[in-house]
């Protein structure tokens, strides 16, 4: 379970989260809707420590991210993260960027690594390009690539920040289903996107933020369908 | 009618085949003070050149003014200054030592900025992607940083390695007998410049064509688009 209460963020004077309650429950898939610049995926970044709070606290299993004890390298094994950029390692092969972490931050042995990494590029539909390096793929296998990789960790949770806007429009279908396959099969996420059509079929439950602060949280329907806050309605207005 | 022989001492020799041997002696020098520069400045340079990228500004600044310093004033200038600065301190240091220490200092200088650039290859969103997947600081540093800069500065690294083996030649101003300063004593001797300039350009290109020659193999072999 993730547990983000009252989080409070900013960059210098600019406060960009203004007090985020959110609850990820286990096997929940939660997409997190908003404008650009509204703190999205500044959210997802404190949730596995990439930045630093200001204010607030944010538990993943009972662990707290931003306390100085906590070893964060060894909670991020458990948190999966993919990003708008694929930042696949361009000096490594497919199978070689998938099998890095499992041998080096598991100490997995290359044999079984590379085990982990196939199965995670067939379960992404990449299985004939374990030897191709990322500058050969498509936008879409690389994000894919990015997804398995993450997968590889074996993670309990997975973060998503915008991961199909950098990608032409004909390539979100690929990396969308990847992430329903995901989904179907039971992993917690937390997806900040775009895609609202996704986040409708997807989710169990849709946040809206808005300035800082989660506007309007619940199912998707009511959410989507059938927003309250003035903000989301424009928002949504403008999207769909 | 014969002329007959004026009494002459000979000054001046001609070039022989032994005088090779001595000069591929002085070229075993002029690598062996590269050899040495050449990898421990690149190896201080790369600590610059990391503590250049991620430390912050204040604590840089002060490196970067060192390092610049070095990178600026001629290299004879501080072979001369740093010599004669030991006797006065009662450490005279032989002309290699010296010469040694001087052009390692100024390897260190020019890797300094090309590790640096080279750190700076692998973008910020990358790095955060490899931490994100449990890679401690140094992880990140040693399996995605350092190869992925390693690619991106090679040719500019092989460019400095070049330089230096070559500017060794200036260590002759201290006098040590490396291979520009033993060619000057033959032409001093042979009064042949032509010939022993010509010979010892050839062994100052077979020193530097292995390091051509090699880094350009990786690089091949590490071309990945």
């Amino acid at each position: 379970m993730i547990e983000i209460k009252n989080v409070r963020k900013s960059f210098g004077e600019l406060e960009v989260l203004k007090g985020i309650d959110l609850t990820v429950e286990q096997g929940e898939v939660i997409s997190i809707i908003g404008a650009s610049g509204s703190g999205k995926s500044t959210l997802l970044y404190c949730v596995n420590g990439l930045e630093p709070i200001q204010g607030g606290q944010i538990l993943v299993d009972g662990i707290d991210v931003h306390e100085k004890t906590t070893d964060l390298n060894k909670l991020r094994q458990k948190i999966g993260m993919v990003f708008q950029q694929y930042n696949a390692f361009p000096h490594l092969t497919t199978l070689e960027n998938v099998a890095l972490a499992p041998k080096i931050v598991l100490g997995k042995s290359k044999a079984e690594a590379q085990e982990i990494a196939k199965a995670q590029l067939e379960h992404v539909g990449l299985g004939d390009k374990f030897d191709v390096y990322p500058s050969r793929m498509s936008g879409g296998q690389q994000q894919r690539l990015a997804i398995a990789r993450a997968l590889a960790m074996e993670p309990r949770y997975m973060l998503f920040d915008e991961v199909t806007s950098a990608l032409d429009p004909e390539l979100v279908g690929e990396v969308l289903d990847t992430m329903r396959l995901l989904s179907d099969a039971g992993m917690t996420m937390v997806v900040v996107t775009h895609e609202i059509g996704f986040a409708r079929d997807v989710s169990d439950r849709v946040a809206y933020v808005h300035e800082g602060l989660i506007e309007e949280i619940g199912s998707p329907s009511q959410v989507i369908s059938n927003p309250k806050s003035a903000h989301a309605k424009r928002f949504l207005s403008n999207v769909i | 009618m014969e002329t007959s022989a004026a009494p002459t001492i000979a000054f001046f020799t001609a070039f022989k085949s032994s005088d090779f041997l001595f000069l591929g002696e002085a070229a075993l020098r002029t690598l062996l003070i590269s050899v040495i520069a050449i990898s421990s400045g690149s190896l201080f340079g790369l600590i610059f050149g990391w503590i250049l990228a991620e430390f912050n500004r204040y604590m840089t600044s002060i490196l970067s003014l060192i390092l610049d310093l070095f990178r600026s004033v001629p290299l004879i200038i501080q072979l001369i200054l740093f010599y004669n600065f030991f006797p006065i301190i009662g450490l005279p240091l032989s002309p290699f030592v010296a010469g040694t220490i001087v052009l390692i200092i100024y390897t260190a200088s020019l890797v300094a900025q090309v590790a640096r650039s080279g750190i700076e290859a692998t973008p910020l969103p990358m790095r955060r992607a490899s931490r994100s997947l449990g890679m401690t600081y140094f992880q990140d540093i040693r399996y995605v940083v350092f190869p992925i800069g390693l690619r991106a500065v090679l040719p500019a690294w092989t460019g400095v390695a070049l330089g230096v083996l070559k500017d060794s030649a200036l260590v002759s101003v201290l006098g040590y007998v490396e291979l520009l300063r033993a060619s000057q004593i033959l032409v001093t001797r042979t009064q042949e410049p032509f010939i022993i300039f010509a010979v010892v350009g050839g062994f100052y290109f077979m020193l530097s064509y292995p390091i051509a020659r090699i880094t350009d193999r990786l690089e091949k072999r590490w071309q990945y688009d």
